[in-house]
């Protein structure tokens, strides 16, 4: 069965002007949306997007392959020295994500407007 | 809902990945019609998407010519699920991820399913292969919590 990811990137500003990289997915986020999350993000130089955020906002289905990608992601961001923020996720993915340790790395924010002033 | 004896639904899905939404949409509209809240239909969602994946991938080994039979029983104050498949069953312990294991590439970032399997229902039995073959894991969640 074919899944469906879908990944956009956006360059947005914080309030002082500085850069932000977001990448916003959409529809299932599963063992075959590899391409889609780590491709997307290792295709971003790691120096002209040093500020990243994950935006959930329009994911149908997530699954524990599917947060193994946002790990491996937090993973290579973390030894490249970026900063890597989360937005977007249901309650019940927030709930998922601090069970399995997720927030000791990184910090989810119910949307984007708290994540973008997370880095002012 | 008030059901005078239990009532089975099964669903029996190929060994494909994406499938597993069907059982999670079939136990989360038998969630519903039994009065569980959705953050709760929403775990049992999570878990069983979690069991049907883990029976494709290690049961049935992705032969798309095996099913993994779903069966639900729902009874007054509890929903059981049963997830089944053509492997062994399970051999280890389910252990809780280590997070940070996994952000120093110490293991690998996969292997949360089994966990997420354990931590979001109330109870959970994991049934190796008896000799006719087959296993299968039941996953028990109820109404309230201290019944």
């Amino acid at each position: 069965m074919q899944t469906d990811t879908r990944v956009a990137v956006d360059q947005i500003s914080d309030a002082a002007g500085g850069p932000v990289t977001v990448l916003r997915f959409a529809g299932d986020i599963s063992s075959t949306s590899r391409d889609a999350v780590l491709g997307t993000y290792q295709s971003l130089s790691k120096i002209d997007h040093s500020r990243i955020l994950l935006d959930f906002t329009k994911v149908d289905y997530l699954n524990s392959s599917g947060i193994a990608l946002v790990i491996q992601v937090l993973l290579e961001a973390s030894r490249s020295e970026q900063i890597v923020r989360i937005f977007g996720l249901t309650p019940h993915f927030q709930k998922v994500f601090t069970m399995v340790g997720i927030t000791k790395y990184t910090t989810l924010y119910a949307d984007e407007a708290m994540a973008v002033q997370s880095f002012e | 809902m008030v059901m005078t004896k239990a009532e089975s639904v099964e669903v029996r899905l190929p060994s494909v990945l994406g499938f597993e939404k069907v059982a999670m949409g079939t136990a989360a509209s038998a969630a519903r019609l039994m009065g569980f809240s959705d953050d709760r239909v929403e775990d049992l969602k999570t878990a069983i998407a979690e069991a049907c994946i883990n029976a494709m991938e290690h049961g049935n080994r992705f032969n798309e010519n095996l099913r993994v039979a779903v069966t639900l029983t729902l009874s007054d104050d509890a929903l059981e699920v049963r997830v089944a498949d053509r492997g062994t069953g399970m051999k280890k312990p389910v252990i809780a991820p280590d997070i940070d294991r996994k952000m120093h590439g110490d293991e690998p970032p996969r292997g949360l399913g089994l966990f997420l399997i354990q931590s979001l229902v109330d109870e959970v039995e994991w049934v190796a292969a008896g000799p006719d073959g087959g296993s299968y894991v039941r996953l028990v969640i109820r109404l309230k919590k201290d019944t």
